[in-house]
């Protein structure tokens, strides 16, 4: 079930990558409702963190698009904010969790701009919205598994975007940090901001989205979560009945077979 | 002349040739420190080492193009050959499933066994100007000529101006490149800027000190720098330092010691530092492990001792002093350590010593109390959330006692509701003004 919904935050089409001769995103094409907490959800290696790179130019989509506001990225980068999935960077970096928020400054100053003071002031009121601001002068590698997730966090906050990408923000999270980061999502929302969340755990998708994206490669569902969340739904995404699908990833790869005639 | 003047000689720079070998090391240290920390922070060390190795096909070519050893020339297809290097390491290791150090070996390995094919031609072809080609193995500074150094001081300022101008593109990319990618960094601009400024340095640098030892002096600073600070600016400025001085002392000893050549002393000077701030390094020294290590050691006996005058005394009911070999029986501890621990007290004023004996000092009561009674709290919270029996509980408390915090134990309390009593019914003594 794919809807689509008028002005769209986030709109991809026909998004496609393919790593390796292998398509690890195939022909997305879903829009996205502004004000939602979104969940992304799919099973390993579905593409989930693929999909979002690939919507802000981390990875070159090798066909297809994606528009935010309408625009393409390079004309609303500012208004976009991306959390990387925390083990993609290394935290025995030496920064300190300040260091690490005013990157959040970076897209406004570009490469060479100096921090104005209304820069930290934004850098510290983010790292007071997730309880952090005390840890200001911490080095990265003495936190917690939660305090890295919520430093990504004020990083993004720091940005004051209006669109949100988070890869996985409540894996290896501990249960107080993930409810304080569902907090701030919800009060992030309330302000009017969208949020899209890379997210695996089913049981409490329920609770924390509004709208939901179903994928395992391909695009299985993009709706409201109560329309979504059927047991069939799911079934397609997790479930046996896309072997075909995976059996033709397969062969591509196989025989070297051409995917797009681009 | 014996080697202490020959050193004193060296460094008061009168001879040209050793002002041209002290400016030369100078820059070409400071640049790999520089650019080192870079590579070293982003875990690609060992692209140094595929680029040091994979310039000898480019010189030889070169070479063989001008028939003579024009340094200028020769850089140029030092760098060319040395940029082709990192271009394979990125597109086989991007492009296939290799994993990157096969890719590195196996780039490494093409080239440079491509440049020895290379350099025995050149050898046994009886070209007049060879001579010098095949120090680049092992490298000699004191080979450098005044080109080498104009050179070294154009690359020097080129790249040092660069890294400034660019140090929060560059933090960004070795941070966190997909953030820095998405906030519209020019993340591929800002990789080649780097990777350039590598293949530049190691070309440079392998005709001073060698194609084996160039990767050294990029690791081994900043891997020293690293023991003793958190901040990457910092760390770069203290490992051009450590560079510096480990090749000026490289040089100056190869200097004093006809016939060792350069390359390697810079490395052992090198390896000294290393090894020296491993263990000393403020930051992640194991020195200071081991100084905390005893602290806590120091700590944990002197709570012990404390804790056993509670228990000896009756909850300090009576005043009389107990000797050592009291306390030794009621701990288990061995008598030197029970008479060095209660030395430690006493120097802290939580130890009286009478006639009659050890007893604490009213600061010490109130200490000891205040490890009993973390003790029994750790042990109810222990068999009230854990469900552990009263009796498996008293080992771990033994442990925990000596690191809750206050703030901790003031958590305890409140999640205990306030209790009077362990689970052994044993009283958990309030704090109060001890005589």
């Amino acid at each position: 079930m794919i809807k689509e919904v008028e002005n769209p935050v986030l709109e991809t089409h026909n998004l496609t990558v393919v790593y390796d001769r292998k398509p690890a995103i195939w022909n997305i094409d879903f829009t996205l409702p502004a004000g939602s907490i979104v969940g992304i959800m799919g099973p390993n290696g579905s593409g989930k963190s693929t999909l979002l790179k690939s919507i802000m130019g981390v990875v070159e989509p090798n066909s297809g698009y994606a528009r935010l506001f309408n625009k393409p990225l390079d004309a609303v980068r500012k208004r976009v904010s991306y959390v990387p999935q925390r083990q993609s960077v290394d935290w025995d970096f030496p920064a300190s969790v300040l260091d690490v928020v005013t990157m959040g400054r970076y897209p406004h100053l570009g490469l060479f701009r100096k921090l104005r003071s209304e820069d930290k002031e934004i850098v510290a009121d983010s790292l007071e919205k997730v309880g952090m601001l005390a840890f200001a002068n911490r080095q990265i590698s003495q936190l917690s598994g939660g305090q890295q997730q919520r430093v990504f966090l004020a990083r993004a906050l720091a940005q004051q975007a209006d669109l949100y990408l988070m890869d996985e923000p409540l894996v290896g999270v501990d249960a107080a940090s993930e409810h304080a980061i569902i907090d701030l999502l919800k009060q992030m929302q309330a302000s009017g901001k969208t949020i899209v969340v890379v997210h695996h755990d089913l049981y409490t998708a329920s609770e924390y989205f509004d709208w939901l994206v179903l994928m395992n490669t391909r695009l299985v569902a993009s709706a409201p979560l109560e329309e979504v969340f059927q047991e069939e739904m799911l079934r397609d995404a997790y479930g046996g009945q896309l072997t075909s699908m995976s059996k033709i990833a397969a062969l591509l790869r196989e025989k070297s077979f051409p995917m797009r005639h681009k | 002349m014996n080697r202490f003047t020959h050193l004193i000689e060296f460094f008061r720079l009168e001879e040209p040739n050793v002002q041209i070998v002290f400016a030369g090391v100078f820059l070409l240290a400071a640049l790999s420190g520089l650019v080192g920390s870079f590579t070293f922070l982003r875990k690609q060390s060992l692209i140094g080492d595929v680029i040091a190795h994979s310039i000898l096909p480019g010189i030889c070519i070169s070479f063989l193009f001008a028939h003579e050893k024009d340094p200028l020339f020769l850089l140029i297809g030092a760098v060319a050959s040395g940029w082709l290097s990192t271009y394979f390491v990125d597109r086989i290791s991007s492009g296939s499933k290799l994993k990157e150090d096969t890719v590195i070996a196996l780039v490494l390995s093409v080239f440079f066994g491509f440049g020895i094919l290379l350099l025995t031609m050149i050898q046994q072809g009886g070209y007049g100007s060879q001579s010098g080609l095949d120090q680049f193995i092992f490298g000699r500074a004191a080979s450098m000529t005044r080109t080498d150094v104009l050179i070294l001081v154009l690359a020097f300022l080129l790249i040092s101006s660069t890294v400034i101008v660019l140090f929060r593109g560059l933090t960004m990319l070795v941070f966190d490149p997909d953030y820095a990618g998405s906030s519209g960094f020019p993340i591929r601009i800002l990789r080649s800027v780097l990777s350039s400024a590598t293949v530049l340095t190691v070309a440079l640098g392998v005709q001073a000190v060698g194609v084996v030892l160039m990767s050294a002096l990029l690791i081994a600073p900043p891997a020293a720098a690293r023991f003793w600070t958190n901040d990457l600016r910092k760390i770069v400025l203290l490992s051009m330092a450590f560079s510096v001085i480990s090749a000026l002392m490289g040089s100056a000893s190869s200097y004093t010691s006809t016939g060792l050549p350069t390359g390697p002393w810079i490395v052992m000077f090198l390896t000294f530092f290393a090894l020296g701030s491993a263990f000393l390094g403020r930051k992640h020294g194991v020195m200071r492990r081991l100084i905390r290590r005893r602290q806590n050691a120091w700590k944990i006996l002197s709570e012990n001792i404390l804790k056993s005058f509670y228990y000896l005394s009756d909850g300090f009911t009576t005043q009389a002093g107990y000797s050592v070999a009291m306390v030794s029986k009621n701990t288990g501890i061995n008598q030197l350590k029970v008479r060095f621990g209660l030395l430690l007290l006493k120097r802290s004023g939580s130890m009286n010593r009478s006639q009659g004996g050890w007893f604490p000092s009213s600061d010490g009561k109130i200490e000891a109390l205040r490890i009993v009674r973390k003790h029994r709290l750790w042990e109810l919270y222990l068999s009230r959330f854990m469900h552990l029996k009263p009796d498996h509980v008293h080992e771990d408390a033994e442990g925990i006692e000596h690191i809750i915090t206050p703030e901790i134990e003031s958590e305890l309390l409140a999640e205990l509701g306030f209790p009077s009593t362990d689970p052994h019914d044993n009283e958990i003594p309030e704090i109060t003004e001890m005589p």
